[in-house]
């Protein structure tokens, strides 16, 4: 069980579900989890690499800066969310197209 | 005077006129007076000038004086054309005339023309004649008396139709410029064969060159019948005499500067002037044309009721004579003609207008609009009416008439010495004295009918006789001082014998020799016309005598009746009362084929070849185009350019369709791609 392929499998279950999550859910919000996933499973990545393929603590490291990138990335995203739901009384995606012509 | 001064004083004389005729034409209607002062003012200047130039021709006394200076206009290479003066002692006396009879013909129109609707137009035009008139008689070369012989004629043109709104006057205008155009023809031809012969057109160098013979024989005959043809048009020589005695519809004054004394004497002028490369052939030519029509018009005149009439034909006989005179060889006497004649014919026409002008008022005053003011069989008894005019008259048709004592038995009598001198030479040349001397009698007989049907016998129109007056003093002035002008004593000076032509004007007048090789030279000419001169004296006083008592008893003294012999010569009366049938044989055998001929050809040009030919090839052309329009616009633009356009729009309008702007969709279309291609790439 203590495989490389196991933690690959893990986290290409979780981008897999990210994935689904971002690209059908009409939620932002739960588009957003829907990244946070995707995030995850390339963190599980990075480590399951570091200790499986003598990257010793570069893959520690970086799986370090993803989630500090990704605390920030959430809190920028929220901060939009929170201001389409005060514009527009929803977090429904589909309907924040006053852009569009 | 030094040559440079004369030709200063040329200068103002040519170019004065002009500036009045560009002043006038401009602004003259809004001049006070309508600026005629402007028009009398150029042209005395110009004749106290030509008094300064002649009065140092006298003093000076040179009879080889001559002096030139041209300027270049254009140089074309072998093509060189120079604008240039010639001026010697004929130049300084014509220059005198043209002045003098300009400045009598301003001064008369003053009063003549007075109340015309055009007078600032007509002195604008007198001055346009003055400097072209000019310009022929200071030319030095065939080129610029090329220019200005034609611009005579326009100022001819323009001032016989001054009364345009007269049909009569307006055909005359074309008439005349029309009939000069026939004429100049033959002179452009001659100097173009002069010209390719001989490589210029100055008088001198073209003398030069016939001397050396690099222009003769047949050649120059015909350059000389070439330009004699100019002077048969301008001097109204047989056969193109028909449009002087229709000139006569422009103004009187206008008669007598142009159709009288100076521009018909254009044509004399110039064959005097180029009388040196006339070649024997040529000057017989030239004799004949003049003899002819000196006694062919005089017989024209003897019929004529028209007072303008008569005294038209008389000026073509009396041409007629200096033609003569040229073509025998005696061309200082025809030029002596020239001058003597301009006066007392211009003194002739200023009375004719004087008396018109008294008609007219008088048929003015009767509100009669239908008797012809210029009919002599109008007029008669004017004698103690106009007593100013009759006198002066008197002495000019005693002039030329050729009676002693006048200047016209002077020159006359030159004339006729030459001619006689020609006949007895050349003895099968009868015909020419003959002509001569008969054109003598009928100008005494007709001068003479002239003066008497109109100012002797009983007043034909009682009723208007009363409201005939003597003219004012602008048109009588000019008529003294032609008069007196008209007297021997004038061309003697300093001698006093009125029998001989010899004085100032022989002397400083000389023949030149010709330059043709067969022609006698200028001392034989002198020698003859020497020796036939107390015959031809005694001849033409017996001639012009005879002319005269036959008038008088026919018109004064009604002992021979007219009518009868009217009655008697009905044949030949009407063909000299209809002036030979000229214009109407003109018209029939002249203008009407010619008509025809016209009609014809532009029936083969407008209804066969623009019709068939080139709208034939409008037609095909338009159906040519009609096939590559089609081509174009429903072939190449329907299908290519504007089926490329529409197929891509029609492609952008599908493909827009993929652009949602749905994030979450192009994701999945983005998670598509990646699948195929790690799809390939597992392959």
């Amino acid at each position: 069980m203590d495989s490389l392929q196991t933690y690959l499998f893990i986290s290409a279950i979780l981008f897999s579900l990210g994935l689904y999550g971002v690209i059908t859910r009409r939620n932002g919000i739960a588009v957003l989890m829907g990244i946070e996933l995707i995030l995850n499973s390339a963190n599980i990545n990075f480590i399951a690499f570091a200790r499986f393929g003598g990257m010793n603590l570069s893959g520690h490291v970086f799986a370090l800066f993803v989630i500090i990138m990704a605390a920030a990335e959430a809190a920028v995203a929220l901060a939009i969310i929170i201001n389409i739901f005060n514009n527009l009384q929803t977090v429904n995606i589909d309907e924040a197209q006053q852009l569009k012509l | 005077m030094t040559g440079d001064m004369l030709i200063n004083y040329a200068l103002g004389i040519l170019f004065l006129p002009l500036l009045s005729f560009i002043i006038l034409i401009l602004v003259g209607k809004r001049l006070p007076r309508q600026g005629d002062w402007v028009a009398i003012g150029s042209v005395l200047i110009t004749l106290i000038l030509s008094l300064a130039m002649f009065g140092s021709m006298l003093l000076s006394h040179d009879p080889g004086f001559s002096h030139e200076a041209s300027i270049e206009w254009m140089d074309l290479g072998a093509f060189r054309i120079e604008l240039g003066f010639l001026i010697d002692n004929i130049t300084i006396v014509m220059l005198l005339v043209v002045a003098l009879i300009s400045t009598m013909t301003h001064v008369f129109s003053i009063k003549y023309m007075a109340g015309d609707i055009r007078y600032s137009r007509y002195y604008a035009y007198l001055g346009l004649f003055t400097f072209s008139m000019n310009g022929i008689v200071l030319a030095n070369n065939l080129f610029s008396l090329y220019i200005f012989w034609e611009l005579v004629g326009v100022s001819s043109y323009l001032l016989i139709g001054h009364w345009f709104e007269k049909d009569s006057a307006a055909d005359a205008g074309k008439k005349a410029f029309l009939t000069n155009r026939v004429g100049d023809i033959g002179f452009f031809i001659g100097v173009m064969l002069i010209f390719t012969a001989l490589g210029t057109f100055n008088y001198g160098e073209i003398f030069q060159g016939v001397a050396q013979g690099d222009m003769a024989g047949t050649l120059l005959t015909l350059a000389g019948i070439g330009l004699f043809m100019g002077a048969i048009g301008k001097s109204s020589q047989f056969p193109l005499h028909i449009w002087l005695p229709d000139a006569m519809e422009g103004p009187t004054p206008v008669s007598a500067l142009m159709h009288a004394a100076t521009m018909v004497a254009a044509g004399v002028f110039l064959t005097v002037r180029l009388f040196p490369i006339f070649t024997p052939e040529a000057l017989l030519f030239i004799a004949y044309v003049g003899g002819f029509t000196a006694i062919f018009a005089a017989t024209i005149a003897i019929t004529q009721n028209d007072i303008k009439k008569v005294l038209a034909y008389s000026t073509v006989s009396q041409l007629g004579y200096m033609i003569l005179a040229v073509g025998t060889g005696a061309y200082i006497a025809g030029f002596f003609h020239l001058v003597t004649h301009a006066m007392f014919k211009a003194c002739l026409f200023y009375g004719s207008g004087s008396v018109i002008h008294a008609m007219h008022h008088a048929l003015h005053n009767k509100h009669d609009h239908d008797t012809d003011p210029q009919d002599m069989r109008n007029m008669g008894g004017f004698k103690s009416k106009m007593p100013v005019t009759y006198w002066t008259m008197v002495v000019a048709a005693l002039a030329i008439s050729g009676v002693p004592l006048f200047s016209g038995f002077l020159s006359k009598d030159a004339i006729l010495a030459g001619t006689l001198a020609f006949g007895t030479h050349h003895p099968q040349h009868f015909l020419l004295p003959i002509f001569g001397f008969g054109a003598a009698l009928i100008t005494a007989f007709y001068m003479f009918r002239l003066i008497f049907m109109t100012f002797h016998n009983e007043p034909k129109l009682p009723e208007l006789y009363d409201d005939i007056n003597e003219s004012p003093k602008e048109m009588t002035f000019p008529l003294v001082l032609l008069s007196t002008l008209s007297v021997f004593i004038f061309y003697t000076l300093p001698y006093f014998n009125p029998l001989s032509d010899h004085g100032w004007f022989m002397e400083l007048v000389k023949a030149k020799d010709s330059m043709v090789p067969g022609n006698p030279s200028a001392h034989e000419i002198a020698e003859g016309i020497h020796h036939s001169h107390t015959l031809t004296m005694i001849l033409s006083t017996l001639v012009a005598a005879l002319g005269i008592f036959l008038s008088w008893s026919v018109y004064l003294k009604k002992r021979i009746s007219a009518d009868a012999w009217a009655e008697k010569l009905t044949p030949y009366y009407n063909l000299s009362l209809n002036k030979y049938f000229f214009d109407e044989n003109y018209d029939k055998y002249l203008y009407q084929p010619l008509l025809r001929l016209a009609d014809r050809i532009s029936f083969i040009d407008w209804d066969l070849y623009d019709k068939y030919f080139i709208n034939g090839f409008g037609h095909v052309t338009k159906w040519l185009s009609f096939l590559t329009g089609r081509t174009d616009y429903d072939g190449l633009d329907q299908t290519i350019v504007d089926g490329l356009g529409r197929s891509m729009s029609k492609a952008g309008s599908t493909l827009k369709e993929v652009q949602t702007g749905r994030l979450q969709n192009y994701m999945l279309f983005a998670l598509f791609g990646v699948v195929i291609i790690v799809i390939f790439q597992s392959f």
